[in-house]
């Protein structure tokens, strides 16, 4: 998809269209699950050509994963923290402080409050951020990072991780999280309900005042089979789905970082040295992985660009990351975009 | 009957979205104010930060003794300004010579082992950096704004109540001729080449 005459903004607003997109196909997909599966083995009617009953098992599955969701929402970053073992920055310390400054600079640039920064013992260089709205929000830094990057990368890498927490990216994966353990508890019920009621079959409903309606003969038969065939594909579909929209989202981020930094370079740099170190992160687990600015797990190298791998990949590819902000850097004839005549000067090395 | 709700219909639905049109506008334009504001606070620190900045590179750079002297009577001039153009006009001069200090840093290698040094430099960068992006923040809010006041269909609540197009910050010619000087050692090709050695 790369575009002659795109500036940022544009990639932003394009990003910002196609994950809209795919929330809403993710909305329909719970939605016909659910109504599905309320309407065969629930209270979902239709009665005289409208629709009735209480889509008690849709709700149900609703909550469940509301439940998951708000336990991560409110414990979630003091979790997180604790799970990498991140430590809080110390000011005066020359390193620490750089990182401090950059926070307070790409918080200035996108208009947000200052979130709290922590580090990482870890030697491969990665950054993420967490927390549910710009408020609550944290950055964590790795020592990787800190000692192979200089200050303008840093700003890069930074300006990704403001990002998240602007457009509320956290908040939006939680979201998703929501639909896809909805959708696999949906699926569940189907099991169950198969198993319990011996079969798909048309016939097998407590209620016989409604026979003549949904569920008799064939209408029943071919609503059972649908709903079956939902059941198996729909969770995997959700994953994809869930995929997909953090793809964008960390699309989203690398714009968002070039509108803050107006300097496409840093981000760019900061990937390709990233893409030059091989080592994956130790803290990271599956859980956790996908806030990370790079895939930080082994044999998740996000330099696999073929089809079927992209298609699970919490993070594009880096390859294509580096093209999209290369274009851009193109876009301004090769120079970095100055703010106002700011300097970016090395990080002192320590 | 149903000609009479269909009209209560439109009137609800225009008046909610003049209502969400207006706030928006009022947001915006506060945005603008508070990010004006920002630059201003971030030109406020420089100001506390310069005596000791100086006191601290005097030791190490005699040899550049009128460029401090330009700072610190440009950030008298730019405390007691009397009107919004000469402070500044004085800002720029601050500016000037604080990038004129951060580029000379750079030519004398003997000074980059020094631990103070390093940290002087930090904050230099880091002051120039906030008060570059506070710049920018008001330039993006403004567009924000303005945008908003010229889109159809709210420029019709704009006008009816009075919100204006904010202006863009502009930098001065002076600021054009801070020398821009790639730091960045980690590769990539620098932008200008460095100064001359003394």
């Amino acid at each position: 998809m790369a575009a002659a005459h795109t500036d940022f903004w544009e990639l932003e607003r394009r990003n910002r269209r196609e994950t809209a997109l795919l929330v809403l196909v993710f909305i329909a997909l719970f939605t016909t699950l659910g109504f599905g599966l309320d309407f065969r083995f629930g209270d979902l009617a239709i009665v005289g050509g409208s629709l009735t009953g209480f889509p008690m098992l849709t709700l149900i599955a609703l909550g469940f994963g509301i439940f998951q969701s708000l336990l991560s929402y409110y414990g979630g970053t003091a979790l997180v923290l604790a799970s990498v073992q991140a430590r809080e920055l110390e000011p005066d310390t020359p390193q620490h402080q750089m990182v401090l400054d950059v926070v307070h600079e790409m918080a200035l640039a996108a208009r947000m409050p200052v979130p709290k920064a922590y580090l990482m013992n870890d030697p491969s260089p990665n950054a993420f951020a967490t927390g549910r709205d710009p408020n609550h929000s944290v950055v964590c830094v790795t020592q990787g990072l800190i000692d192979t990057m200089d200050r303008e990368e840093v700003q890069g890498v930074l300006g990704h991780e403001m990002a998240h927490v602007r457009d509320y990216d956290i908040r939006t994966m939680m979201m998703i999280a929501v639909l896809v353990a909805g959708i696999a508890m949906l699926a569940d019920f189907v099991y169950r309900s198969m198993w319990y009621t011996g079969g798909v079959g048309g016939g097998e409903r407590r209620s016989s005042s409604r026979d003549n309606d949904n569920n008799s003969g064939n209408a029943g038969a071919l609503i059972g089979v649908l709903v079956i065939v939902l059941a198996v594909l729909a969770p995997f579909f959700a994953q994809l789905l869930a995929m997909a929209v953090s793809r964008e989202r960390e699309y989203l981020a690398d714009a968002a970082s070039v509108e803050f930094t107006r300097n496409p370079r840093a981000l760019l740099r900061a990937l390709e040295r990233i893409a030059q170190t091989e080592s994956p992160l130790r803290n990271a687990s599956r859980g956790t992985a996908h806030m990370f600015i790079v895939n930080p797990l082994q044999g998740a190298r996000d330099d696999n660009e073929g089809f079927l791998a992209n298609l699970f990949s919490t993070h594009p590819p880096l390859g294509r990351r580096i093209e999209r902000l290369r274009a851009l850097l193109n876009e301004t004839g090769g120079e970095a975009l100055p703010p106002d005549g700011a300097a970016a000067a090395p990080a002192p090395r320590g | 009957m149903s000609g009479l709700l269909v009209v209560l219909i439109i009137v609800i639905v225009a008046v909610g979205w003049a209502v969400l049109g207006y706030n928006s506008l009022v947001r915006l334009r506060n945005q603008v104010q508070n990010a004006w504001r920002q630059i201003d606070v971030q030109l406020r620190r420089r100001h506390d930060l310069i005596p000791n900045l100086v006191e601290a590179v005097k030791g190490y750079m005699q040899f550049e003794r009128d460029t401090l002297t330009q700072v610190v009577e440009a950030r008298a001039k730019a405390i007691s300004a009397p009107d919004q153009a000469s402070r500044m006009a004085a800002e720029n001069q601050i500016t000037g010579g604080l990038g004129r200090l951060l580029a000379v840093m750079e030519n004398y290698p003997q000074l980059k082992s020094d631990q103070n040094v390093l940290k002087l430099q930090e904050e230099l960068t880091t002051t120039e950096n906030q008060i570059a992006f506070s710049r920018q923040a008001y330039n993006d809010s403004v567009m924000q704004l303005n945008t908003r006041i010229e889109s159809f269909p709210t420029n019709l609540i704009a006008n009816n109540f009075g919100f204006k197009q904010a202006e863009y910050f502009q930098g001065a010619p002076e600021d054009q001729a801070v020398p821009k000087v790639d730091l960045s050692m980690g590769g990539g090709a620098p932008q200008t080449p460095p100064p001359p050695r003394v």
